[in-house]
């Protein structure tokens, strides 16, 4: 079966971002940035699932500029097969990435699609969720386990209160969460290949999507700072300071 | 205005951040009604009822939504949105698993981890693990939200709406629920505490974390716990603090053997009062407590037990 895999370039998780002087944005000029790490967990999976003989195809997508081909390429050195990038300057809303998705997986006809949970920039949490709605397939999100049996995939779920195991139909959406699997580095030989791997650019405009923006980023600021407090120097201090100055025990 | 708030609960009790999210719709403004979906669920239908400033609960129990599954909960939700003008759900699993799907049904945005309200059509949340405030005006003519709990206090349960019975069943059929392995505890919710203590890769195993349940229950706490010490296997994942984990701000957090990556004080940084106990000195936690104290955690925490 044919597995893809959604990936999103985002800032480096180790920088720590800067707000704009203007607070139009977070500044993203000169900074290091990477393949989002839960979706680098989702090519993990998919590669596994080709080794173990599941999959016989890992196709690997990401929306952006040219700028993006970078990540594609560390999913190819990864071990996908081959790549698409939905070319756009613009930064679309989580449904206009979905929408252009569902125009993917209609092309490819997957049987199971693998994305991150959410992005570390955005943190919004919603793409594999829309792109299960349009397409209308199951979705096994914040993924700790999953196994393929016959027609079906079972899903282990990281939940509030523990973890939670739903059986899916085929074909079906996955969104891995931390501890699905810990993702290989790439060695050397595989980079070099993944140079000569097919990666297919498709721009954004020819998919006949109504792509509008849904929300207005109005403005973007730094959070309140939290002053450093002391250190105290014995258990019996800290018990009196919280007792008398914080006031949060009696 | 209509709103309309699905409510989280496990069948038998409402989980108190409903009364959060309320909150945040009565910052929006307008007639608030509650959604009860699940099965053999009328006594949460009763303690909903009691919720200050909802006027109508509407309870819809049935089998096909026991386990809350999202492809039968969003068809359910989106039936029902054709009278709302919001929608709002609690930012917790369940309501991050099926509301995206509730909004790419009805063709919407869904704006996500809400942690204020400007306007009805302009909400305020963090972005980049907390490190950036978003100001975001949705421009879709209906709003699915996700609210995050910690950005509101509760309103009173001291209402009495009107219950309503829905008798519509929607059932996708393509998936189901197989088993759950649920984490026991006699403490308080994570999320619900008023004093969170929480171990990190410091604790060195997981059978060091007992160091903390006699504080914890001296001080009425939860026990949670930092990414490292999960990862590592000392502790189960809904113990979890953190920008992917649980989102806590108790009156009191007391980080134990945990470094303070940035993952982890998206996590917790709201907190009222923060204390670190660390023996490293230049541990990142340091720069966001209220109260430090740098030694090593054997000694510290049987002090600290028997002192308190």
């Amino acid at each position: 079966m044919k597995v893809l895999v959604p990936i999103k370039r985002v800032i480096d998780y180790n920088v720590k971002v800067r707000v704009k002087a203007d607070h139009s944005n977070v500044d993203l000029a000169n900074v290091k940035m990477a393949i989002n790490p839960f979706c680098e967990i989702a090519v993990e999976e998919a590669v596994r699932l080709k080794e173990a003989g599941i999959a016989t195809e890992v196709i690997t997508v990401s929306i952006g500029d040219k700028s993006c081909q970078e990540q594609l390429r560390t999913a190819l050195a990864l071990g996908a097969d081959r790549a698409i990038q939905i070319e756009t300057d613009e930064n679309l809303d989580a449904l206009n990435i979905a929408k252009l998705l569902q125009k993917i997986v209609e092309q490819e006809q997957p049987q199971l699609v693998i994305l991150g949970k959410q992005s570390i920039d955005s943190d919004n949490n919603q793409t594999g969720q829309m792109l299960a709605a349009l397409t209308g397939m199951p979705q096994g999100t914040f993924a700790s386990e999953v196994k393929v049996e016959g027609d079906k995939v079972n899903v282990t779920r990281e939940v509030d209160s523990g973890l939670q195991t739903v059986a899916l139909n085929l074909p079906a959406i996955v969104t891995t969460d931390l501890r699905l699997n810990e993702p290989r580095y790439a060695k050397l030989p595989n980079i070099m290949k993944a140079k000569r791997k097919p990666l297919v650019v498709m721009p954004a405009a020819d998919f006949g999507i109504d792509l509008r923006p849904r929300s207005t980023l109005l403005k973007v600021t730094p959070p309140a700072e939290r002053q450093a407090g002391i250190i105290v120097d014995s258990v019996d201090t800290l018990i009196e300071k919280l007792k008398n100055e914080a006031k949060v025990i009696s | 205005m209509s709103i309309l708030v699905f409510a989280e609960h496990d069948n038998s009790t409402l989980k108190a951040d409903t009364l959060k999210t309320v909150a945040a719709a009565q910052a929006i403004g307008g007639d608030i009604h509650l959604l009860v979906a699940g099965s053999n669920c009328q006594a949460v239908a009763q303690e909903a009822a009691k919720t200050n400033g909802v006027s109508k609960v509407l309870v819809a129990d049935n089998a096909a939504y026991e386990y809350q599954l999202a492809e039968n909960i969003s068809l359910l939700v989106t039936e029902l949105a054709g009278d709302y003008d919001h929608i709002l759900a609690t930012a917790l699993t369940t309501g991050k698993n099926f509301m995206p799907r509730v909004a790419a049904l009805l063709d919407v945005a869904q704006i996500s981890d809400i942690i204020a309200v400007e306007s009805a059509d302009t909400f305020v949340r963090p972005i980049y693990a907390g490190n950036a405030i978003a100001t975001v005006q949705s421009l879709d003519s209906k709003k699915v939200i996700t609210v995050r709990p910690t950005g509101f206090d509760a309103v009173a349960a001291d209402g009495s709406a009107e219950i309503v019975s829905l008798d519509t069943v929607t059932d996708a059929g393509i998936s189901a629920h197989v088993s759950d392995q649920l984490s026991e505890s006699e403490r308080p919710e994570l999320g619900a505490a008023d004093v969170v203590i929480s171990g990190g890769r410091g604790m060195q195993n997981g059978d060091n974390f007992k160091l903390l349940e006699g504080i914890a229950d001296k001080l009425g706490a939860a026990i949670g716990a930092s990414r490292a010490a999960v990862d590592a296997g000392f502790v189960p994942n809904d113990m979890q603090v953190g920008q992917t984990g649980k989102i806590v701000a108790p009156d009191l957090y007391i980080a134990v053997g945990i470094s303070g990556a940035i993952q982890h004080l998206a996590g917790m940084k709201d907190s009222k009062i923060i204390v670190a106990i660390n023996k490293d000195a230049e541990a990142p936690i340091f720069q966001v407590a209220d109260y430090g104290i740098v030694g090593d955690l054997f000694d510290v925490l049987p002090e600290l037990e028997a002192k308190l």
